[in-house]
């Protein structure tokens, strides 16, 4: 405990007294301020204190000399432990207090006259990094967290960023909903009568009006969790238990529609489907049907979310159905079950985590779409919209937004609570390092026929989807003009090669920033989403329930609300990160991380805990268990968490609307703004070649990370 | 611990590298993406300062600027329809820019006016009705001429309109029959045209869009919004109502509080010159720019041909008689039968 506390203190000395402690211009590596160490902006904290009196500044001295006190003089364990919490707690104490009472132009409550301070930068980053994980380690001396200081790091630095990037900016929007009218301070009286109002709650659709647009997500979003769950399971059943012959090509199909960007699929639907559309006029031709709009409204949007979200639920459940163990699935035949006896009594069961964690992410997913209602919407009103529009509509309404914001909040909760009660706290573990003979059972025909005939067509569907997308980049007007060019892809991404290669294209700025951010951003999600998920599934320790749905947040609240957020919590200091690129990455990180959360989990509940033990009792500690057991057996989860967040990141456009900036612009808000003129060749040229970016990079993924091998042939019972 | 150390060291190294402060003019531009570069080069090349900027719309751009209030990040605001750019006037989010007016048009002056000189008229676009050509004649009905035409139960079904809660074009359509016919009168011709409505979208240019298409046959909108599809090929025929219409005056304002405010001015003086403004004919820009001198596209809706009312920006602009129209709208219009799906 002692050495590592050790190594933070130096560490943590080293941003106090040599780093800038406040924001530089050109950033911390341009070491322009290395000449300037002295000087006013520049100065680390320590001749900020010594040099210009700025003794608010000093909290974490005192809590410094403590440690290492601690370290030089301290006898026993636990009396030295207790010292090392409540000094770096105290120090982390006081330089959280003084960003936040003194943040930008002056102190607030008029605190300290006259005195204001820029946003925080690499000195007191990483000073208070150090005092949290001295902190950390010495409640690891406790004895909490089985003492590992590992543990105990992980749970703090991640409850840190979650703090500071999911509920500190959250609560700047959601402060709103008990503002009074015309700015008469906070209070519930307003907030109660409008949150149960019958705007909101209203049933009308049953007696053949409207129903509020709170009812008409919830009952969207059930029917998306549970028809993706379902759809998801067809797929991956087909892909695990039946010989089926063309599995690399339906493994595309299945992947392509979370990498399309968004309003590509509203609008290749509305071609089809719409009343204008080449499916409706070729039944209005030979049957003579009527022409409607059937697609404008719940039914399009249904249509338009189980094509984009399928893919999710087919990505958290193949590794679950692919993990169940075939001894069980022999036991039981063994036992003289059939094969539907063995599927419905043994197999189903041990899949329920994949299932529920499938149905929480295509139920929220569904809540939080904003893309597709927006376009086929029609007079269906859903949550994600009234809220986009509550923000950026002619009337803007902050306290609407709030309410509907939590009113969105408050039925993910409910999923949430739902979906624990279901999986219970049974075991699901079923990857236990003994020996099986890997064969898994194969479907009795009946299930296996059921499988093929909602997943092919449906698969069918999407490859005819894709084929009018891919079709019309290639043609000059999208539904009327259907003479082939070029055009699109030259204005997008023509290149010069005189005097060098040049990019002359238009798309080419926002594409490599678009790919250099989510980069960036996949394996940081996925590393923060899978650490946390092992901290959920392994470690014990107070207020999981509460971390655990916390994780969850960011991922339930529409980007726009996010977006806001953001910009309203990260434009001023102490934090001040608009404008820049951080800012990107990180609202993808936390916006991303619960899918790799969620994966995580249901993979890591397969995982039987005496591999771990196994693994602690031979001597290594809780990382080299994390890295060397529990990392590689995971690799469909680790596959799923990169590939969803690399895609998120390319494909999301709501959040980040109000977080580009001309330096760092992002694909989606390029292709929405050519949309939006009714550029409908170049966005969808632009989008086909960010699809096969997408798919070149899943497929190199794949190949880095590999199968797992579970040591059982991949192969089903003939 | 160590690997656990320097992950999280490099992590944090990484959130640091910190924003640029560089001298530059940072704008937000709410005009079409083609005319938003084009300017800025135009800019570039003829002053010298470096331009960043980005393309959004103006409700998003209105939100943004109100959220950075205080510390803002964008200089400039340019183009978009004028309502957001008077409100960020009102709540004092933008400065007077001084510049001057004396070659504009009367009616971006009076913008001006209203604003104490926050934000300056740029162009022009009416609103007008566009109705798609195949569609009408495959179901054998009439083109409309004028506003009360739109009232013809003929057309249930066929019209399709922005929902002026979320839209500013809708709002232009609402204030300018009000103005028009007078309130009582005008919600009495909204709610029959309700009767006809199809979908009252969320976003102002859709319902053209979809008459373009083919999957509404008349839409109401701006005029330049339905020049463009057309030039684009769709067959989209443009009306300009009878009885006269209103129209929208795109603005351009300087954020108060902008890191630039010198480089600010002077894209203001450059975007309100007559060289400046003609240069959207080359990116396909269609409403009326806001100097005298700048000449005109022989397709746009030429203004002096079309009867326009006189549109009463300071009245139909402020808060209060927006929220009472709407919420006289959400009582009369949104319910009064119509938004029906065939």
């Amino acid at each position: 405990m002692k050495r590592t506390a050790g190594l933070w203190l130096l560490i943590g000395l080293a941003g106090y007294a040599l780093l800038p402690w406040y924001m530089v211009s050109g950033g911390v590596f341009s070491l322009g301020w290395v000449v300037d160490m002295t000087g006013k902006g520049a100065a680390p904290a320590f001749w900020q204190v010594v040099t210009q009196g700025k003794w608010w500044l000093a909290g974490p001295l005192p809590a410094f000399a403590a440690v290492a006190l601690v370290q030089g003089f301290a006898r026993g364990q636990l009396t030295a432990a207790r010292a090392l919490v409540g000094a770096a707690a105290a120090g982390l104490g006081l330089l959280v207090a003084q960003g936040l009472l003194i943040p930008g132009s002056a102190a607030r409550f008029g605190w300290i006259a006259g005195e204001g301070q820029p946003g925080m930068g690499a000195g007191a980053a990483i000073t208070a990094l150090a005092l949290l994980l001295i902190l950390t380690t010495g409640i690891s001396g406790l004895g909490r967290g089985r003492g590992d200081a590992f543990v105990t790091g992980l749970i703090g630095l991640i409850v840190a960023l979650v703090a500071i990037f999911v509920f500190y900016p959250v609560a700047h929007v959601l402060i709103r909903a008990f503002e009074l009218k015309g700015g008469a301070g906070y209070g519930v009286s307003e907030f109660l009568g409008r949150f149960f109002s019958a705007n909101l709650w209203g049933l009308g659709c049953l007696a053949g009006g409207e129903c509020g647009p709170a009812v008409n997500s919830l009952v969207l979003g059930v029917m998306t969790g549970a028809g993706t769950t379902a759809l998801g399971l067809a797929f991956a059943l087909i892909f695990t238990r039946t010989g089926f012959r063309a599995k690399p090509v339906l493994r595309v199909l299945t992947i392509i529609p979370i990498i399309t960007p968004p309003f590509v699929i509203g609008l290749a639907l509305i071609l089809l489907f719409g009343r204008a559309g080449t499916v409706t006029e070729f039944f209005a031709d030979t049957f003579g049907w009527e022409k409607t709009r059937w697609l404008y409204g719940f039914g399009g949007i249904y249509l338009a979310q189980m094509l984009s979200f399928t893919p999710i639920a087919f990505l958290v459940l193949i590794g679950v159905v692919e993990g169940v163990s075939p001894s069980m699935e022999e036991a039981s035949q063994t036992l003289d079950a059939d094969r539907w006896q063995t599927f419905r009594h043994v197999s189903l069961p041990l899949m329920r985590p994949g299932l529920a964690n499938a149905f929480l992410l295509g139920f929220i997913e569904s809540l939080a779409d904003f893309g597709n209602p927006l376009v086929l919407g029609g007079n269906f009103n859903v949550l994600s919209t009234e809220i986009y529009f509550a923000i950026v509509g002619a009337v803007a309404d902050p306290a609407k937004a709030a309410i509907l914001s939590i009113a969105l909040l408050v039925m993910t909760l409910g999923a949430f609570l739902v979906q624990r009660r279901w999986v219970g706290r049974k075991s699901y573990a079923t990857v236990t390092g003994k020996a099986d003979s890997g064969r898994h059972a194969a479907l009795n025909p009946a299930l296996r026929w059921a499988c093929y005939l909602t997943a092919l067509p449906w698969a069918a569907f999407t490859a005819a989807i894709y084929s009018m997308i891919a079709f019309g980049s290639f043609v000059k007007l999208w539904g009327y003009d259907h003479s082939f060019t070029l055009e699109h892809y030259i204005r997008a991404f023509s290149v010069s090669f005189a005097n060098g290669i040049r990019f002359t294209g238009s798309a080419w700025d926002s594409y490599f920033t678009t790919l250099t951010i989510a980069g960036i951003s996949a394996p940081l999600t996925a590393f923060v989403g899978l650490a946390t998920a092992y901290l959920l599934v392994r470690q014990k320790f107070a207020g999981k329930e509460a971390f655990e749905f916390s994780t969850m947040l960011s991922f339930a609240i529409p980007g726009t609300v996010i977006g806001v957020a953001y910009v309203m919590a990260f434009n001023f200091p102490p934090i001040e990160l608009t404008g820049t690129s951080v800012i990107l990455i990180i609202v993808f990180v936390f916006r991303n991380m619960p899918v790799g959360v969620r994966g995580g989990i249901a993979a890591m509940s397969q995982l039987d805990r005496s591999l771990d033990e196994a693994s602690i009792m031979l001597g290594a500690n809780s990382f080299t268990t994390a890295r060397r057991v529990i990392a590689p057996l995971l690799g469909p989860a680790i596959l799923a968490a990169l590939t969803y967040s690399f895609v998120r990141a390319i494909t999301s456009v709501s959040a980040v609307i109000f977080l580009v900036s001309a330096r760092h612009n992002m694909a989606t808000s390029f292709i929405v703004g050519r949309v939006e003129n009714g550029e409908f060749g170049f966005a969808i040229a632009y989008s086909a070649v960010l699809i096969l970016t997408m798919l070149a990079a899943i497929l190199i993924l794949q190949l880095l990370i590999g199968k797992r091998r579970l040591r059982r042939a991949d192969r089903v019972e003939a | 611990m160590k690997k656990l150390s320097s992950i999280s060291l490099a992590a944090v190294l990484a959130v640091l590298a910190a924003p640029a402060f560089a001298d530059e003019l940072n704008v937000v531009c709410s005009n079409e993406q083609d005319w938003c570069d084009l300017m800025a080069s135009n800019f570039e090349a003829a002053t010298g300062i470096d331009v960043a900027m980005v393309r959004k719309s103006t409700g998003e751009t209105l939100a943004q600027v109100r959220a950075e209030a205080g510390n803002p990040k964008i200089d400039v605001w340019w183009g978009g329809t004028g309502d957001p750019h008077l409100i960020a006037a009102a709540e004092d989010l933008t400065e007077a820019s001084g510049a001057d007016t004396s070659a504009l048009l009367p009616w971006a002056v009076n913008i001006a006016e209203i604003s104490s000189g926050k934000t300056i008229g740029i162009h022009a676009g009416a609103l007008g009705i566009a109705y798609n050509a195949d569609v009408l004649a495959e179901k054998g009905l009439k083109a409309p001429a004028c506003w009360k035409d739109l009232a013809d139960p003929a057309y249930k079904g066929e019209i399709q309109v922005a929902n002026p809660n979320s839209s500013g074009t809708a709002y232009t359509e609402l204030a300018t029959l009000t103005q028009l016919f007078g309130e009582d009168e005008a919600f009495k011709l909204l709610a029959e045209i309700g009767a006809n409505v199809n979908q009252y979208t969320k976003s102002g240019s859709a319902p053209s869009k979809a008459a373009a298409r083919g999957e509404t046959t008349i839409s109401i909108g701006f005029m330049h919004d339905m020049v463009n599809l057309r030039k684009s090929g769709f067959p989209l025929e443009i009306v300009a109502p009878c009885e006269g219409t209103g129209y929208e005056v795109g603005g351009v304002s300087v954020i108060k509080g902008a890191k630039n405010p010198d480089a600010a001015k002077k894209w203001v003086d450059f975007v309100l010159t007559a060289e400046a403004q003609q240069a959207g004919l080359q990116v396909g820009v269609y409403n009326v720019p806001s100097n005298s001198g700048a000449t005109l596209d022989p397709d746009s809706p030429d203004l002096s041909s079309i009867k326009l009312i006189d549109y009463d920006f300071a009245t139909y602009g402020a808060s209060d008689t927006r929220e009472r129209l709407l919420a006289r709208w959400d009582a009369e219009v949104k319910g009064a039968g119509g938004a029906v799906e065939e």
